[in-house]
């Protein structure tokens, strides 16, 4: 297909032409149609002749080939490719604006940029979770729908870890876009999720402070430099950024993988709940690391990434969130203490797990609930205290436990809500005994079961009274 | 399928996950016989099918069923000592008619590599695969002979690949390159996956989607030692090695 020459009402495989789009460094790009077809459509036709640029070639491959396996409502939908003759992938045409276009207006405010960041990490964590690894993510490969979701675009460099890793065999020298490609990706690693989190750090500091961490480095001998090089931190350009927002980008910008965020799903998180970010050296950090730290590192960097590729599936398993969902009622103690042996039993089989501990206030139908209690504390206190004092000989890091006291007329609808927003892996919630009352009315736990996206526990404790009746 | 070896309940097992699958046509890549305790009713299975449409090769185990002398390890060798006396003629008369090679539309099937293929090379790597891909112009081979699954893919600028494919997971045949997919055993595993192995490519989308099945491998090795075959040939079942 001669590219330099097509023309609006041409007809491709009954796809009509509608018209041109700004073009990308690879592709072409048109509006098309098909009648019968309301989706809006966009046509990418690859700028290359046979056998010219393999990096065009396999990246249109792959990404036909990853594009088409991939649903949600964060990627474009697939709809058809061409053939070998004719080369062309028809997607979904997204209405939005780029990330890119957000560029212009940096620094961002803190608040500003944790939106962004949170709706980009959320569409990474649903590919991640389809075997995804994106390994090119930049401002101009993230759209955000007029709706407000981010859309990810461009699987030209992605690797599916069920499906052969066409790029890394074609290329012997490292592939991606120079601010944003992971110290491991420079090693020709291609199977750690982490990697995109690395280069969406790298997006938020560019939108936090106006600057980008380590610059435009183009050739890929100069991208080694950030397997030993930390970046500025964010408040040297922006004093703005609150140490919260430099905690969680320097966390993401992290050299050795292992340091970073487990999932996209954990950033997420830390970027929702600014308060209970737990703080580290990283938050408070004025410079960079010193002459001798990054001559160590250097000496130390290794030279070559691992062997056997990591399975994208098996490192999130690893890393879920967990949320408990307590009930501080004075006559619940017994099952609290079921609740905690469940948690510990949950938290033994995943070491990166994440535990946000929650309790439900309810509140009237009118509102008018009291702000202070009698003694004019905030009325969360006491709760937030008692979540504590129940979590405290659990077997899980401070800095991987959070608590949230969330306020809901229905304590079911509220806890649903809740693991739905923050992508919860799996929520542990206990069932107290029957009651004339509750069966009038319904159990909190039974509606949590029947319609919560995720996997449910429940947790009862053996009424000792009741079996005894029964014998 | 491939390599099903005498393997009664792994081939059953695997006809009847086929036919609840939607899988209209079947390929045998050969190897009815050797190992198992029932090669004849496997080559009867396998000649109604060819009746109604099915292709089936010639593998090195039925070409040694028929020949004079055969180069084998002594448990193998024993098996094909054995099977010479549970077929008939007309069973003996279907593997002699069998090709080494079939061509339909731009694949190729063959039991071994596609580089001599009478030779009965293992495709195992890299090397022994490019050797085979080499040998042939069709877009995708098919072949068997190893027991373990694998898959191995050369791009249009001449750099050869391989990939260990994942079971149920659609591998898209892209027309960018050729391929060259080894189908793993139905009835003798080999790559510590003891379930039998098969292949399916749905043609019209171009997607090739491995398979394994569970299968009632007490009763396969049970009446591999009632045959008084080799027990190495009834206990590598359960490891699937």
């Amino acid at each position: 297909m001669d590219v330099q020459h097509l023309e609006a009402g041409q007809v491709i495989d009954g796809f009509v032409l509608e018209k041109p789009l700004d073009p990308g460094g690879m592709a072409s790009f048109w509006r098309v149609s098909r009648p019968g077809s309301d989706l809006p459509m966009v046509m990418k036709i690859p700028l290359m002749r046979r056998g010219e640029d393999p990096i065009t070639i396999v990246g249109f491959e792959v990404e036909g080939m990853i594009l088409a396996r991939l649903t949600g409502p964060h990627v474009p939908r697939f709809v058809a490719t061409g053939d070998f003759e004719r080369p062309y992938i028809v997607m979904e045409f997204i209405a939005g604006r780029s990330v890119r276009t957000l560029l212009e207006r940096t620094p961002l405010p803190p608040a500003e940029v944790a939106e962004i960041g949170v709706k980009i990490a959320f569409a990474l964590h649903d590919l991640h979770r389809q075997h995804v690894i994106h390994l090119d993510l930049k401002p101009s490969n993230v759209i955000l729908r007029d709706d407000g979701e981010a859309v990810l675009i461009d699987f030209g460099l992605s690797r599916h870890d069920q499906l052969p890793d066409l790029v890394a065999e074609e290329f012997d020298d490292p592939v991606g876009t120079g601010p944003y490609i992971a110290p491991e990706q420079v090693l020709r690693e291609r199977g750690d999720p982490r990697s995109d989190i690395f280069a969406l750090g790298v997006i938020l500091y560019f939108l936090a402070t106006g600057e980008r961490p380590f610059g435009e480095p183009h050739r890929a001998a100069e991208w080694r430099r950030r397997l030993w090089r930390d970046p500025p931190p964010p408040r040297r350009w922006n004093e703005k950024v609150p140490p919260w927002l430099q905690e969680v980008i320097l966390r993401c910008l992290e050299i050795d993988p292992a340091r970073r965020y487990a999932s996209a799903a954990q950033l997420a998180f830390d970027l929702q709940h600014p308060d209970q970010v737990p703080l580290t050296e990283r938050a408070t950090r004025s410079h960079r690391d010193g002459f001798l730290t990054v001559a160590l590192r250097r000496l130390r960097a290794p030279k070559r990434g691992p062997l056997r590729p990591r399975s994208v599936s098996g490192l999130l398993a690893r890393a879920p969130i967990i949320m408990v969902a307590l009930d501080l009622a004075p006559d619940a103690e017994n099952l609290r203490e079921a609740l905690a042996d469940a948690v510990r039993r949950v938290l033994a089989t995943e070491p990166e797990a994440r535990l946000a501990c929650v309790n439900v206030r309810k509140t009237s139908l009118m509102g008018l609930d009291p702000t202070a209690d009698e003694h004019g504390r905030n009325p969360h206190l006491q709760r937030l205290v008692e979540l504590k004092h129940w979590a405290r000989a659990l077997p899980v890091a401070p800095a991987r436990i959070t608590y949230h006291v969330i306020e809901g007329v229905d304590p079911a609808s509220v806890l649903i809500d809740y693991a739905r927003n923050t992508r919860i892996d799996h929520i542990v919630i206990g069932a107290r005994g029957s009651s004339p009352m509750r069966r009038l009315l319904g159990s909190v736990s039974a509606k949590v079961v029947a319609e919560a996206s995720c996997t449910v526990t429940v947790v009862r404790t053996r009424d000792v009274s009741s079996s005894a009746k029964a014998v | 399928m491939s390599d099903i070896h005498g393997n009664r309940e792994a081939l059953t097992a695997c006809l009847e996950h086929a036919a609840q699958n939607g899988v209209g046509r079947y390929v045998f890549l050969g190897d009815y016989a050797g190992y198992g305790a029932d090669p004849g009713w496997v080559i009867d299975t396998v000649m109604a099918q060819v009746q109604r449409g099915a292709v089936a090769l010639l593998g090195n185990h039925d070409a040694a069923v028929l020949a004079d002398d055969v180069a084998m390890n002594d448990a193998a060798a024993a098996a094909i000592a054995w099977t010479r006396t549970q077929l008939d003629d007309r069973q003996r008369a279907f593997i002699a008619g069998l090709p080494l090679t079939v061509e339909d539309d731009d694949r190729l099937y063959v039991h071994a590599s596609a580089f001599e293929p009478g030779e009965w090379h293992y495709v195992t790597e890299l090397y022994s695969a490019a050797k085979s891909l080499m040998a042939t112009q069709a877009h995708a081979t098919f072949c068997g002979h190893t027991h373990v699954p694998a898959l191995f893919h050369v791009s249009m600028t001449g750099k050869f690949a391989s990939f260990d494919p994942v079971a149920r997971v659609e591998i898209p045949l892209t027309r960018q390159r050729r391929w060259l997919a080894v189908i793993g055993s139905v009835g003798q595993p080999r790559d510590r996956d003891p379930a039998a192995c098969y292949a399916v490519l749905d043609d019209e989308r171009d997607v090739l989607s491995y398979v394994r099945v569970p299968y009632d491998i007490d009763g396969a090795a049970r009446k591999i030692r009632a045959a008084g075959l080799p027990a190495v040939l009834s206990a590598r079942l359960f490891e699937g090695y």
